[in-house]
């Protein structure tokens, strides 16, 4: 048997094995949606939505137009990774085609044109192609020097971490690394000998040459190329490589509708978790750096879910402040992902609440519930009091004296059966009240009574809209100062619920509000938030006392947040003051 | 003759400044007020004798008549060189060579309104101890409604020995502190409750336990153990507080007239500032690091700078006064040597 | 006989039948627990107790002395709602104490934490 007959097999068992996994995978995946999910994908296929797909596939998929956003370097070398291989097989592909005058011939002809190719050819276009697939080539190997790069140097990136790796990983890892390496060597030698490439690999296929003898090394070279292929094909669905079908089949699933659920763990938690491609981007995002934490971001939780190890102890050392979320290029759902991951462990032990009785609602235009929370910050309270009093407002202090939690810190731990209960209580307390509005000093309170309670005809309303509107309907009138500003956006109200331009435009109209590097999407987690179970207080401070550093760097008179937690949290730092817009809207009214 | 500066003019700064000029040295007493005798001088009388402030006032400034002692008064050290084995130290346009510096900067009463679940400055009629002694001395114990309080909280611990305030240590007078009060209460107001939440009561010194006792048994103080968490005021206009009597195991919720919150002592901020101009090291707390706690508190991480009263830590008068003697003492020792 | 040591045996503390396992358990996981000094804040301002007998102070003590009857019934009645994390002058993490006790109560993960810490 010839060596040109064999060589290729392990490049041709590499790819049939990674087709077979991947789409059996797809396949899996897809029948363990749901019902609807399922009806979904069926009516979106023949849609404007599949093209869109298509389109978001090249940007993301290849283009990397996200990471881009984020990190130039790191785009382009996950860039000319996936857009350079892709257009040398495609190319290579075309090349081929015009060299045989037609679409059909063995596959493995156009992998290793430049191993059988070795006469001189003449069809049209060949100077072209030749030069192209070698600009190609290095292009591609421009991304995988960045990538050496990367692993040993992550901060040239911009970048304090690069994500550490499992055995496996690195069987994929060095098997993609040394792809293109290799093919390099293939063609130049080959070049060297035969003189079939462009003038460019010709002349170091020559200067090869020149060292010695290069004809016995071909046939290894080739060997090797195709069982680095087959290598990384065959190891490609165990390793984070796998994100690279995956992240394409999230993209469709995404645009025909599949949403994740957080209560309902199904297949698309997997599509999303194998779409991750640990690019690290989230763990800059995470602020638990500071504190030393170093094992719980989201590309962790990830891969623990994939690897099924996931611990406690990684999977609530999180504060769900939602910054990787709005980071991540591929748009994984991480909140929702790590959500659903604290439902499943913490399922057998929801509480039921027996004790709960139905108080008596008082009949009412208006709900004020304060929350858990503003019961800390009684300078809120009386400041939200002296609001409602001063807008002739007929409303009802619902938890003035006492009243369950509003469900959500339950939620943020897992506890979603619990959280029900506390729920349908406060909700027929509320509707029993005839209330058409309920506002909220709160926005943890916030963001369970708008997405989670169903409060048919109520508006829910947190304390930013609601002041804003009394302001914009002259029912309030405040007056301008020259206190200097910053605003906080407490995660819950601003990545959370989106609101970000009611406070502001509130805030705006009685003091000058100073404009920070990091706000609204970007904003800091204040380092208090319920969702983490498993921070201590010491590592807590460390964050608050970073963002208070960051916020008395613009030299504000008074830092402005609207969030009693936050408010809470900030206050222990006792570096500038820190106010909830209730109390600046109060102070302002003073001055009359 | 050898000069000295004291850097403060409260009772420890002027009492260490007495000693050190009876003993034949130049002494120059720099003070940031317009008066001497800090924070003592807005107090009404002291545990555990309940002796006048003023008494001690006057003492200490009757002292100062009998010698040479420099005062500048509403004057802050803003600079320091060293000159040889000792310093030059600036004052506005003044400058004063010094063998050896006592720092006597006293403390900071901690700001309540940083606790703001007990709701100082936010609801009228929640006080500090400070602002009681105000209230002692003026006369008028009525609430800002005009009315004889009906009941009192003193609420122990506000400020120390509390991680959210950064503030781990025991501020160690305050227990006391609310005892005496709650006893010149009962004598103002014979017909008012008047209630002493406590987390533990620390009667350390000398008649302390003795006051504790007499509180309950002449005047019907009563002692609850429970860190009060939360103030709101009802439409009553009456406070109402939120504890845990932990001594029952049940939550106690009460309506009250008054709030009184023992703030503790806190390093002064102004102290840090001085500590980085002579480059003598504080502690985590903030205040002042002794050499040595056993073997002299006064002596800090520098030679020739020294230390005196509640820079150091929180001490009651009599140990501040103990505390300036002691270290006056380590000031001569240690210009015998020079 | 313990001349004059004997208490009634229903309303004592016997400290010497104590198992160890839960408290072992919540301290690996939550040190913070050690640094109760039973001031009482927590369940003043607990969002529960205002509406039952909850009172997580004398469940966190009553743990540390063994005493867990009633722990799964008292336990399951808080809300988490972090007021207690936000009062407590020591810092404890009270909710994650609560979690681990549910966790503790509800599975079997004590007895399989020790394996794993045998293993390691």
């Amino acid at each position: 048997m010839n060596f040109s007959d064999y060589f290729y097999y392990p490049f041709l068992i590499g790819t049939i094995f990674l087709f077979v996994v991947v789409f059996g995978r797809f396949i899996k995946w897809f029948i363990g949606l749901s019902k609807i999910d399922k009806m979904r994908v069926r009516i979106g296929l023949f849609s404007t939505k599949t093209l869109k797909s298509v389109w978001e596939s090249i940007r993301e998929g290849l283009l990397h137009h996200n990471i881009f956003k984020t990190n130039k370097m790191l785009g382009y070398m996950h860039m000319s990774l996936a857009f350079g291989w892709f257009l040398l097989i495609v190319v290579g592909h075309i090349e081929t085609s015009c060299y045989h005058g037609t679409m059909f011939f063995p596959f493995q002809h156009s992998i290793f044109f430049r191993y059988y190719v070795t006469e001189p050819v003449d069809f049209p276009g060949h100077v072209f192609f030749s030069y192209a697939m070698e600009i190609l080539l290095f292009f591609v190997l421009s991304g995988v020097m960045l990538a050496y790069f990367k692993r040993f140097r992550s901060k040239t990136f911009g970048m304090k971490r690069t994500t550490r790796m499992r055995y496996g990983d690195r069987i994929g890892l060095t098997a993609l690394w040394l792809i293109f390496p290799t093919r390099f060597l293939c063609e130049t030698f080959t070049a060297g000998v035969y003189h079939n490439g462009s003038p460019i690999f010709n002349s170091i296929g020559s200067a090869f040459a020149s060292i010695g003898n290069l004809e016995p090394w071909l046939n290894p070279l080739w060997l090797l190329y195709s069982v680095v292929l087959g290598v990384f094909f065959v190891a490609m669905p165990y390793t984070r490589y796998m994100h690279i079908p995956a992240e394409i089949n999230l993209i469709f699933l995404r645009n025909w509708g599949v949403t994740l659920k957080e209560r309902r763990v199904n297949t698309f938690t997997l599509a999303q978790v194998y779409s991750c491609s640990r690019c690290g981007i989230c763990i800059d995002a995470c602020q638990l750096n500071l504190a030393g934490i170093k094992n719980s971001q989201s590309v962790y939780v990830l891969k623990n879910i994939r690897n099924k190890n996931l611990s406690d102890e990684v999977l609530f050392n999180c504060l769900i402040c939602g910054k990787c979320q709005e980071a991540c290029p591929v748009g994984i759902d991480v909140n929702k992902l790590r959500i659903t991951q604290r439902i499943e462990t913490t399922r057998q032990y929801n509480s039921s609440y027996d004790y709960l009785k139905t108080g008596k609602a008082k009949q009412t235009d208006m709900i004020y519930f304060a929350g858990c929370m503003t019961h800390l910050t009684p300078a809120i309270k009386k400041s939200m009091l002296k609001i409602l009093d001063a807008a002739g407002e007929n409303y009802w202090f619902m938890d003035e004296n006492k009243a369950p939690c509003c469900g959500r810190p339950l939620m943020l731990a897992g506890q979603y059966d619990a959280a029900q209960k506390l729920i349908d209580n406060n909700t027929k307390m509320i509707l029993d009240s005839g209330a058409k509005k309920l506002l909220v000093t709160c926005p943890i309170c916030y963001k369970v009574f708008k997405e989670d309670y169903h409060l048919p005809n109520i508006e829910v309303v947190h304390h930013s809209e609601y002041i804003l509107d009394l302001v914009k309907n002259g029912r309030l009138k405040v007056n301008p100062s020259e206190i200097r500003a910053v605003y906080h956006d407490p995660c819950e109200l601003g990545r959370g619920s989106h609101i970000y331009e009611q406070p502001r435009e509130l805030l705006a109209s009685t003091l000058t509000l100073v404009p920070m590097d990091r706000e609204r999407e970007k904003a800091l987690c204040c380092g208090g938030s319920l969702a983490n179970t498993k921070i201590s207080m010491a590592e807590r401070d460390i964050l608050s006392g970073k963002a208070m550093e960051e916020f008395a760097s613009y030299n504000p008179d008074v830092v402005v947040t609207s969030c009693p937690l936050c408010k809470k949290t900030f206050s222990k730092v006792n570096s500038v003051p820190v106010k909830d817009l209730a109390e600046v809207v109060v102070n302002s009214m003073k001055q009359e | 003759m050898k000069n000295i500066v004291v850097v403060g003019g409260g009772i420890a700064g002027v009492e260490t400044a007495c000693l050190l000029a009876e003993s034949g040295n130049h002494v120059t007493i720099i003070e940031r007020s317009d008066k001497l005798g800090g924070k003592l001088n807005q107090w009404y009388c002291l545990f555990p004798d309940f002796k006048k402030s003023d008494e001690v006032l006057d003492y200490i400034h009757n002292r100062l008549k009998n010698f040479d002692i420099e005062v500048k008064l509403k004057s802050v050290v803003e600079n320091v060189e060293p000159n040889g084995n000792g310093w030059f130290i600036y004052t506005g346009n003044v400058r004063y060579a010094a063998d050896a510096v006592v720092l006597a900067t006293g403390y900071d009463l901690f700001d309540a309104t940083r606790k703001e679940e007990l709701g100082y400055k936010i609801y009228d009629n929640v006080y500090t101890q400070a602002d009681i002694e105000a209230k002692f001395k003026s006369g008028n114990l009525k609430t800002s409604y005009g009315k004889d309080p009906e009941r009192i909280a003193i609420v122990h611990c506000v400020g120390s020995r509390d991680e959210k305030c950064h503030n781990m240590y025991c501020s160690k007078v305050c227990c006391v502190t609310g005892v005496k009060q709650a006893i010149e209460l009962a004598k103002f107001l014979p017909k008012t409750e008047i209630f002493c939440f406590y987390m533990d009561l620390r009667m350390y010194d000398k008649h302390f336990e003795e006051l504790y006792r007499s509180a309950q048994e002449h005047h019907n103080i009563q002692f609850i153990r429970g860190r009060v968490s939360e103030v709101s005021e009802s439409s009553d206009n009456r406070l109402s507080i939120k504890t845990e009597d932990t001594l029952s195991g049940r939550p106690m919720k009460m309506k009250l007239d008054m709030i009184i919150l023992l703030a503790g002592m806190e390093a002064k901020k102004n102290t840090l500032a001085t500590a980085k101009l002579f480059d003598v090291e504080t502690e985590e707390s903030g205040f002042l690091k002794s050499k040595d706690f056993h073997l002299g508190a006064g002596i800090l991480s520098r030679k020739g700078i020294f230390a005196a009263g509640t820079c150091i830590s929180p001490m009651s008068i009599k140990e501040t006064i103990e505390n300036a003697r002691s270290s006056a003492f380590q000031v001569n020792e240690y210009l015998k040597s020079l | 006989m313990e001349f004059g040591f004997s208490t009634l045996e229903t309303r004592s503390i016997d400290y010497d039948k104590f198992d160890r396992k839960l408290i072992e358990y919540l301290l690996r996981y939550e040190p913070s627990l050690l640094v109760c000094m039973a001031c009482g804040g927590c369940t003043a301002t607990c969002s529960a107790g205002n509406l039952t007998e909850f009172n997580i102070r004398r469940i966190q003590l009553m743990v540390k002395r063994g005493e867990t009857d009633t722990l799964k019934a008292e336990i399951d009645k808080c809300m988490l709602c972090g007021k207690c994390m936000l009062i407590c002058p020591r810092g404890v993490n009270l909710r994650n104490v609560v979690m681990l006790i549910k966790k503790a109560l509800a599975t079997e993960v004590i007895e399989k934490s020790d394996k794993q810490s045998l293993n390691s």
